[in-house]
């Protein structure tokens, strides 16, 4: 279960570009990445990352670069889930990989507004919003078991102490 | 039930008995790519993984190239650690002056081969599904885990068969056939899935167009754009390569998710107008609207092909007075052939500032940044807002026809009016 406050991302296609522009891809270390995530969309979305958040995001988030920063700069910030209607390929392997989940539920993004107390039973696939809950779709036993082991650096942790 | 290409190259690179999308394999790969944007975070989490060894030095290939020359110290610490990492581990590195934009280069450097399997930390690596390999792109934790384990995670796409028929018209290229499809399935449209291209118009497309098709299968969502291997592939890599290949072709009773027509006889050249790649338009329905920037180059539409026909537009012409044009040849070899074929030369005459391979104009890096108010027209993949520097920019996509056309012009222009 990870909870934690909205922070709602406007619109749909929103690009990994806009959520981390290119000039600041020279930087390699997650916590000097957090002040420019947002930052050609709407760098005062900051503002909001505030303890835990969930953010809340439209159709097909995160497309375009493969950049990781996004959600490692994400996670950097305290960001627990994200909550959406559909995400871009990359983007969505990347959140798995890095044990942020990333649950596609759109009657959910669609109730929350931004600071709404939200909290996701991923395994259970249940999106609760200010008390209402919502059925999400699925996630695949893969993935499951990925966040559950806390992403891939942990599952290749545990692969090479087996071989 | 028969397989598709992208079936078949992922179940032989699988322990899978059989593969059907949405199922989830461990899919082996031929070839592990990165820059010096996604290689040094991949080389952190492979230390957290806790170890530095790599499953096969020989699949792994290095490139500098997205802030290459190093446009500040940062950066230069970054090709640093990419130089330093490849050499202590042996791998294939190919650094400023030696290589050039990653996809076109491991391309014309052989590595890549039809129904293998390329992974690269870069959207773009969906380029070599032009020489029918199956590539896809990938996060650093993922190219992380390939450089330890020569595998990836993989939930198999479905696969959407685009079928090209018809005559290709004057100025139209391979770049109006993936506009096209991305215009009919928008930017998302191809999620979970990988894009075909079949159909007796294929033939008319060279390499090096259908390396601009498969580029931008990414910017509809799809994992790759899969040209089946033909006689254009065979050879384009007689002479290229040493690695043994076969042909892959889909079964006739493959399924698909979706089939798709894109009819040259009916295709202009097309437009992705500002901020989305899903945004097309014929040129002529934007004709007239002021460029400040013209940018041919990027790993897309940087190659030969690219440069001979901007050059067919702008020999003995200038570049407008309202606008600047920056050309990136996408490789050295390319640089060289170019140089000696004499366009460089028209270009520069021109009026065109010719830059070293590199990926700075497209993603915003560094080299011709746009100012507020400003639009550029570029045969990129990407008009994504502020990508191009300023948010208050616009950039505009399109062929090389299209793009140095409209350099002469100073406005977005049919290639026609130039070229008469």
């Amino acid at each position: 279960m990870v909870s934690g406050k909205a922070v709602v991302v406007p619109g749909t296609n929103i690009d990994t570009d806009v959520l981390y522009p290119g000039i600041y891809l020279n930087i390699d270390d997650p916590d000097l990445m957090k002040p420019y995530l947002f930052e050609g969309l709407d760098p005062s979305l900051r503002d909001q990352l505030v303890g835990d958040t969930v953010l809340v995001v439209g159709a097909n988030f995160g497309m375009g670069s493969s950049r990781e920063h996004v959600p490692l700069a994400m996670k950097a910030s305290g960001v627990r889930c994200v909550v959406g209607s559909s995400f871009a390929r990359i983007f969505y392997r990347n959140c798995i990989n890095l044990a942020l989940p990333a649950i596609s539920c759109p009657a959910a993004a669609e109730a929350a507004k931004p600071g709404s107390q939200i909290s996701v039973d991923v395994a259970a696939g249940k999106v609760t919003v200010d008390g209402r809950e919502f059925v999400a779709a699925p996630v695949p036993t893969f993935m499951l078991e990925m966040l559950e082991r806390g992403g891939l650096i942990p599952w290749a942790q545990h692969k090479l102490a087996r071989s | 039930m028969g397989y598709t290409v992208a079936e078949k190259i992922l179940l032989a690179h699988s322990d899978a008995d059989h593969v059907e999308p949405g199922q989830v394999v461990m899919v082996r790969c031929d070839v592990v790519l990165a820059n010096d944007v996604t290689g040094p975070i991949a080389f952190r989490q492979m230390e957290k993984m806790g170890t530095d060894e790599v499953f096969d030095r020989l699949k792994i290939v290095m490139v500098a190239d997205h802030f290459a020359p190093a446009k500040d110290e940062r950066s230069a610490i970054l090709i640093k650690r990419l130089k330093e990492w490849s050499l202590a581990h042996e791998v294939a590195f190919y650094d400023q002056g030696r290589g050039g934009i990653e996809h076109n280069l491991i391309a014309q450097e052989g590595w890549v081969v039809p129904g293998s399997v390329i992974v690269g930390g870069d959207s773009h690596t969906c380029t070599h599904g032009a020489l029918g390999a199956f590539s896809s792109g990938l996060g650093s934790t993922d190219i992380a885990h390939c450089l330890v384990f020569g595998e990836f995670w993989e939930s198999v796409p479905g696969t959407i068969q685009v079928t090209v028929s018809g005559e290709k018209g004057p100025f139209v290229t391979g770049k109006d056939v993936i506009l096209a499809v991305i215009s009919q399935i928008g930017a998302g449209g191809g999620t979970d899935n990988v894009l075909e291209f079949v159909g007796p118009g294929v033939r008319s497309l060279s390499i090096d167009e259908r390396l601009a098709v498969s580029n931008l299968a990414v910017e509809s969502g799809s994992e790759t754009g899969i040209f089946p291997a033909d006689e254009t592939t065979a050879a384009y890599l007689n002479g290229r390569t040493d690695k043994k290949w076969e042909a892959v072709q889909s079964d006739s009773d493959a399924s698909y998710s979706r089939r798709l027509e894109v009819d040259f006889d009916r295709l202009e050249p097309l437009v992705a107008k500002p901020h989305n790649p899903e945004n097309v338009v014929p040129v002529s329905e934007v004709a007239g609207t002021p460029i400040h920037q013209v940018v041919v180059g990027n790993c897309a539409n940087g190659t030969m092909t690219d440069l001979r026909q901007a050059v067919q537009m702008v020999r003995g012409k200038h570049v407008h007075e309202r606008t600047r044009m920056i050309v990136v040849p996408a490789t050295q070899k390319i640089y060289r052939e170019a140089i000696a074929e004499g366009l460089i030369d028209i270009l520069v005459e021109a009026g065109a500032a010719i830059s070293t391979p590199t990926c700075g104009p497209c993603f915003g890096g560094h080299t011709g940044a746009l100012a507020p108010g400003e639009s550029s027209f570029a045969t990129t993949n990407r008009n994504f807002k502020g990508r191009a520097g300023s948010p208050e920019a616009s950039v505009y996509l399109g062929n090389a026809f299209v793009a140095a056309a409209t350099a002469v012009a100073g406005e977005i222009v049919n290639p026609e009016k130039v070229a008469s």
